[in-house]
């Protein structure tokens, strides 16, 4: 009899987990988060990943523009004063309701998460927040700050009934793991599946998907066939070599779209002996690094089509400055410099080093998207043009520590580096702050500025914009602060990454320029 | 009893003298620090960050710390999950367990009848074949090798999934099993094969075989008990060792299978620079390889009476 109920129930079983299955979507992700803690480590994955079980005040869509989250709207009220309206009716995945409390308690948790490798200090520093009510919150600074909206859209809301003295472990057990978003915990297995489900209970749009399992899936061949074998129904990351491939296969669809990152050359403008700068006889000579001519000749001797297409497979776009098109503060007067070899040379000529110089490019050779190939292709397009130019690479480790303290005083230790940037908050001050304002730890400035550029009229610039809460003065201020740095060829814009995403037939992904995987963004046509 | 208690202080010995390496080695490779922090981050929340993890301090104070952490029974916390090392690594250890063990399993089920078969009729195309597939086995590489069960079995036929561990025990686990355990089992059963293969091939030629055979015991009974047992000694020599490396080192074929064990936990950390995880993760491993390697003497006795477990005096 129980035998008779056994097959009973498998079978029922079987029927209930068909039902499911057209709701459960599986996904395949390219590096997996570190912790479920949301406080714990600010790093894409971990945001991504976290972002389906909590919510910040301020969302970001596809594009990473602004749009209402947990705060229904938002305003400055006066110079150093921002009220943010929170949205009513809100609940915790355990019914508790989402109040002006759990704001002010996750605000204070966020920068004070022990351990934490990347810490979301860099967005709650430097706020006061207020509780006027329930729902209405006011968050001051000492000076004015535009960028207000985009640091509360980078901090999650935790709640303060279950996230009180709760540790990274908790989360990552699903104790504390209680947010608002459209999903709920699960399970959270590290190094083999993370599962959320739907919270119907959720506020705003409801998900098609009842069930999410992401798997980490760090080998990109492995992701493909996983993805062409049917075992999932997305992948993230997809390996430029096999892109082709994939679009051309019937049973399969390609999402994509520009990111927010771009990569580029950054170059010794601070010593007038620079370690990696050589004569051509191997003898000491005068930093030309220095000399704009120099430098826009470097530019020159690029032939960034070359690299977008053959290095990187088509999957980049050729870059002028430091964001492209669409997001807030890019110029619209900043062009790719064209591959021009004789204009280079010419270049050369009149900044007095006509035969060239030697140099060595520093690239890191696991970091970005085919990093040491780009360096390498650079390196003989610049000895082309008569700069003798050796390629070294290596591990990030070793590279980020040399390049940005690994000189004589904890000065950096390269010549010419190669790198990249992805701008968190959408816009182009987080690239002018970081790697054209001045170096200075104090201020905040120039933190990944590693060819320790500095110009007093970009720095001006930057100044005034991070004071201008107006939208439109501060974008005409960000425009021209990038035309300042990039027509003094600050850094040297190469190419901007592409996001893709493949897929089975008939899903669809809201392709996203912050490299996110969001289960909410997948659609599935029937 | 000597004997042991004096393998295990050597054990100890080289534990030590491991962790010395990889922590200088580690910190010689780079600096963790600068791989986990964000760019935005002002100095002084690198400098904190640098000092809650130690990093600020000489590389001999660090791992002063951490011998005194360690004696305590504390390897220290994971730099990147912010969780106890150990913990990380017991966790995956199932996994990578049920993987090796079947690979391990798999290698002796179809290795050693296959070299048998060949060591005993050495002439017959069928031990050609089974020598030349031999070969195959151990020369392509694992990662190649994976790939492709991967784009036959599952993407071409779509018999077995491609990816990820099922649950232990169940129909749909052992399905995820079979791909990479058949990965991992690959180059051993080769090199079970030729073993047995030259084993029976030496001992068929023995006085004892030919004794036997003269007695008029049956053909499968000499085979299974008078050759089998003696060719035995080697076969399980290698693969005691064998298996130390299967359980450590499974690192190609759980990445090629997303196979959730310790190998990809070492991977990732290596290039995270996870110092702590790396470093228990080889102290975990030298222990194994020590308590197999005593495993082995003592199979070694009860396999081959002549041999006693007793030191060489010098």
């Amino acid at each position: 009899m129980t035998y008779l109920y056994r097959v009973l129930g498998f079978v029922a079983a079987l029927a209930l987990s068909t039902g499911v299955l057209s709701q459960e979507l599986r996904i395949g992700l390219a590096s997996e988060p570190t912790s479920m803690d949301p406080h714990y480590h600010n790093l894409s994955p971990n945001n991504s990943l976290l972002s389906h079980i909590f919510e910040s005040l301020v969302d970001q869509d596809e594009r990473q523009r602004l749009k209402p989250g947990l705060a229904e709207s938002w305003k400055a009220i006066d110079d150093t004063t921002w009220e943010f309206k929170l949205r009513r009716n809100v609940k915790f995945h355990d019914g508790t309701p989402f109040t002006a409390d759990d704001v002010l308690f996750s605000f204070e948790r966020a920068p004070n998460v022990e351990g934490s490798p990347a810490s979301f200090a860099i967005y709650s520093r430097g706020k006061t927040l207020t509780k006027v009510d329930d729902h209405t919150l006011h968050i001051k600074t000492a000076a004015p700050y535009p960028l207000m909206p985009n640091d509360v859209s980078q901090i999650f809301i935790v709640s303060k009934k279950h996230a009180t003295g709760a540790k990274t472990p908790d989360f990552n057990s699903g104790k504390a793991a209680v947010g608002t978003g459209a999903f709920r915990y699960v399970e959270y297995t590290p190094g083999n599946r993370i599962i959320v489900q739907r919270n119907d209970a959720y506020w705003g749009d409801k998900p098609q998907w009842a069930r999410v399992t992401f798997r980490g899936m760090k080998s990109a061949p492995s992701r493909v066939a996983a993805l062409l074998a049917g075992d999932v129904d997305m992948i993230e990351q997809v390996p430029a070599i096999d892109l082709e491939r994939l679009k051309k296969d019937p049973k399969i669809d390609v999402a994509q779209i520009v990111s927010n990152r771009i990569m580029y050359l950054h170059l010794d403008h601070f010593r007038d002996d620079s370690p990696f700068v050589k004569a051509k006889d191997g003898g000491p000579i005068k930093n030309p690094l220095r000399d704009r001519r120099v430098r826009m000749a470097i530019s020159k001797a690029i032939d960034r089509d070359a690299i977008v297409s053959r290095v990187m497979e088509d999957v980049a776009i050729k870059a002028g400055q430091l964001l492209p098109e669409g997001f807030f503060g890019v110029s619209s007067k900043l062009q790719p410099v064209a591959f021009d070899p004789n204009g280079a040379k010419k270049l050369l000529a009149e900044a007095g080093v006509p035969n060239g110089f030697r140099l060595t490019i520093h690239s890191p050779n696991d970091r970005y998207p085919n990093d040491a190939k780009i360096a390498e292709a650079i390196g003989q397009m610049l000895t082309r043009a008569g700069i003798d130019t050796q390629v070294v690479t290596m591990t990030s480790g070793v590279f980020f520590r040399e390049a940005s303290s690994g000189g004589p005083d904890k000065t950096p230790k390269f010549s010419l580096i190669l790198a990249g940037w992805g701008s968190g908050t959408g816009e182009t001050s987080s690239p002018l702050k970081s790697l054209l304002a001045t170096h200075d730890p104090k201020k905040g400035m120039g933190g990944a500025n590693r060819g320790r550029y500095s110009n007093p009229e970009v720095d001006k610039l930057i100044d005034q914009a991070l004071a201008t809460v107006d939208d439109a003065k501060r974008q005409d201020l960000l425009a021209r602060a990038a035309e300042a740095a990039i027509e003094d060829v600050g850094i040297v814009p190469l190419h901007y990454v592409v996001n893709v995403w493949a897929m089975r037939k008939g899903f669809s992904y809201k392709a996203r320029a912050d490299e996110y995987t969001l289960a909410g963004g997948v659609t599935k046509s029937n | 009893m000597v004997f042991v208690i004096r393998r295990l202080l050597q054990s100890a010995l080289v534990v030590l003298v491991m962790s010395l390496v990889v922590f200088v080695g580690v910190h010689l490779v780079g600096d963790p620090v600068h791989i986990l922090i964000n760019d935005d981050m002002t100095k002084e929340e690198v400098e904190r960050f640098a000092r809650q993890l130690g990093l600020d301090r000489p590389v001999h104070e660090q791992y002063l710390h951490f011998l005194g952490n360690a004696a305590r029974g504390d390897l220290g916390n994971s730099f990147v999950h912010g969780e106890p090392a150990l913990k990380l690594i017991l966790e995956r250890m199932p996994a990578t367990l049920e993987l090796a063990l079947a690979a391990f399993l798999l290698a002796i089920v179809v290795g050693v009848p296959l070299g048998m078969y060949a060591g005993l009729k050495p002439e017959s195309p069928a031990s050609r074949a089974i020598m030349t597939g031999s070969i195959v086995g151990f020369s392509l590489p694992t990662f190649w090798v994976g790939l492709m069960l991967i784009m036959v079995f599952a993407v071409m036929l779509g018999w077995l999934p491609s990816t990820g561990r099922g649950d232990f025990g169940t129909w749909d686990g052992l399905r995820h099993l079979a791909l990479p355990a058949l990965n991992l089992a690959l180059f051993k059963m080769a090199l079970v094969t030729r073993l047995a293969r030259a084993g029976t091939r030496e001992a068929a030629l023995q006085d004892y075989v030919k004794f036997a055979r003269a007695k008029g015991l049956s053909p499968s009974r000499v085979v299974l008990v008078h050759v089998l047992k003696n060719i035995l000694v080697p076969v399980v020599t290698v693969l005691g060792l064998e298996l130390g490396g299967l359980i450590a080192f499974s690192v190609v074929t759980e990445t090629v299978f997303a196979w959730p064990g310790m190998g990809k936990l070492l991977i990732d950390s290596i290039q995270r620079l996870d110092r702590p995880v790396i470093v228990a993760y080889l102290v975990i491993t030298v222990v194994m390889f020590v308590v197999i390697n005593l495993i082995v003497d003592l199979l070694y006795a009860a396999l081959d009476p002549r041999v006693r477990l007793s030191e060489v005096k010098p």
